[in-house]
């Protein structure tokens, strides 16, 4: 390994440590506005999801190295993320449950 | 004969073989814990109510700071190795170890927890929860009533009304009150029977304690015994901890939408 590589995983270790701490304030803020009252519960849910998404880029992102991958391997989460959403489109589609309603 | 393409990547994928089939067993997984997520969603927006409350806030909370601390350790294991200092990688690899067996600790506290907690229903209709005197585990009424040994009754401290179970709730139980077994027609720990926020509770937790379990012992083997490649393959060997370091981020990566979608919400 040369000095330039030797110096490149010193940087990337300085950036994990940076996102450590935002993984922690990020939980810290997830707990503390689940106990905030929005009004609606909806709007909990949401803040919650949020927080927890950035959380989840972060992770992927840095500590998975995904913001400097090769293509196949956003070829292969590409394919995932679309399954995944037609999953959850499913359910939701599922749940408005129009097929009842065209006959109700 | 020599498997390929464990250090130089592959001229088409331009990855190493080990990196496309961690990513595509990832993959896998995302589908996996999605099917369990999607069924969460099922329960929570067909059913009538939703418990609030009923799991420790404070424990979840340090439970996901445990992890978060893995997932960085795991990382600069590997970043270690990248930078050839082996002791290092040592001493932040048994960190991980040491930090998944405590979150397996800490949720079999919390499992425990559950498993000693009651709902009782009186003859009368009247409903209780709370713990049995000597904290038994699993009781239910056909235990009680067992021809063998029968149990004529029980020492129950009933949760106070508006606590929350946890922490508080514990502190907040009233006064032990002995009920007869014959006044009792519904006994049941908080178990995964008991409701179904608890069934999916029990399925998601415990499938993600399964993969705390057996990353844990992936790892522990390249601490161990499987630390003796970095001697012959070093950059074989820093290539396999990456590979293992991916799977634990993600199991991190499941926990950060487990705990608010079951602590918090």
């Amino acid at each position: 390994m040369d000095n330039h590589d030797a110096q490149h995983i010193r940087d990337a270790t300085r950036k994990y440590i940076y996102v450590f701490v935002a993984l922690l304030l990020g939980t810290i803020i997830t707990v503390l506005a689940s106990y905030v009252p929005w009004g609606n519960r909806t709007v909990n849910i949401g803040v919650a999801l949020f927080i927890a998404s950035i959380k989840a880029f972060l992770v992927a992102g840095y500590f998975m190295h995904l913001i400097s991958e090769k293509k196949m391997i956003y070829g292969i989460l590409a394919a995932t993320g679309f399954f995944f959403a037609g999953l959850m489109a499913l359910i939701l589609w599922s749940n408005a449950d129009h097929v009842s309603n065209i006959f109700n | 004969m020599e498997i390929p393409y464990t250090v130089e990547p592959r001229p088409d994928t331009g990855l190493y073989n080990a990196k496309v089939g961690i990513w595509l067993f990832l993959a896998s997984e995302v589908m996996l814990f999605g099917a369990l997520f999607s069924s969460y969603i099922m329960l929570r927006v067909g059913s009538l109510s939703w418990p609030h409350g009923l799991l420790n806030v404070p424990i979840g909370t340090v439970n996901t700071v445990v992890l978060i601390t893995s997932s960085i350790t795991v990382v600069l294991a590997w970043a270690s190795l990248k930078l050839h200092n082996f002791s290092r990688f040592k001493l932040y690899q048994g960190c991980t170890i040491l930090l998944a067996m405590t979150f397996v600790m800490i949720k079999s506290y919390e499992y425990h927890d559950k498993f000693t907690h009651y709902y009782v229903r009186m003859v009368d209709g009247t409903e209780h929860t709370g713990h049995v005197e000597g904290s038994p585990m699993n009781l239910s009424l056909a235990k009680l009533t067992n021809p063998k040994h029968p149990v004529t009754s029980i020492t129950f401290h009933a949760d106070a009304p508006a606590a929350e179970h946890g922490a508080t709730a514990h502190a907040a139980h009233g006064e032990a009150m002995v009920i007869e077994t014959s006044k009792i027609s519904k006994l049941e720990s908080f178990g995964p029977w008991h409701s179904t926020y608890l069934a999916i509770y029990f399925t998601l937790t415990g499938l993600h304690a399964l993969h705390v379990i057996g990353g844990a012992l992936v790892m522990a083997f390249f601490w161990g015994p499987g630390s003796k490649m970095w001697k012959s393959e070093p950059e074989r060997f820093t290539n396999r901890v990456e590979v293992s370091g991916l799977f634990w981020h993600f199991v991190d990566l499941v926990w950060i939408f487990l705990f608010p979608v079951l602590y918090l919400l």
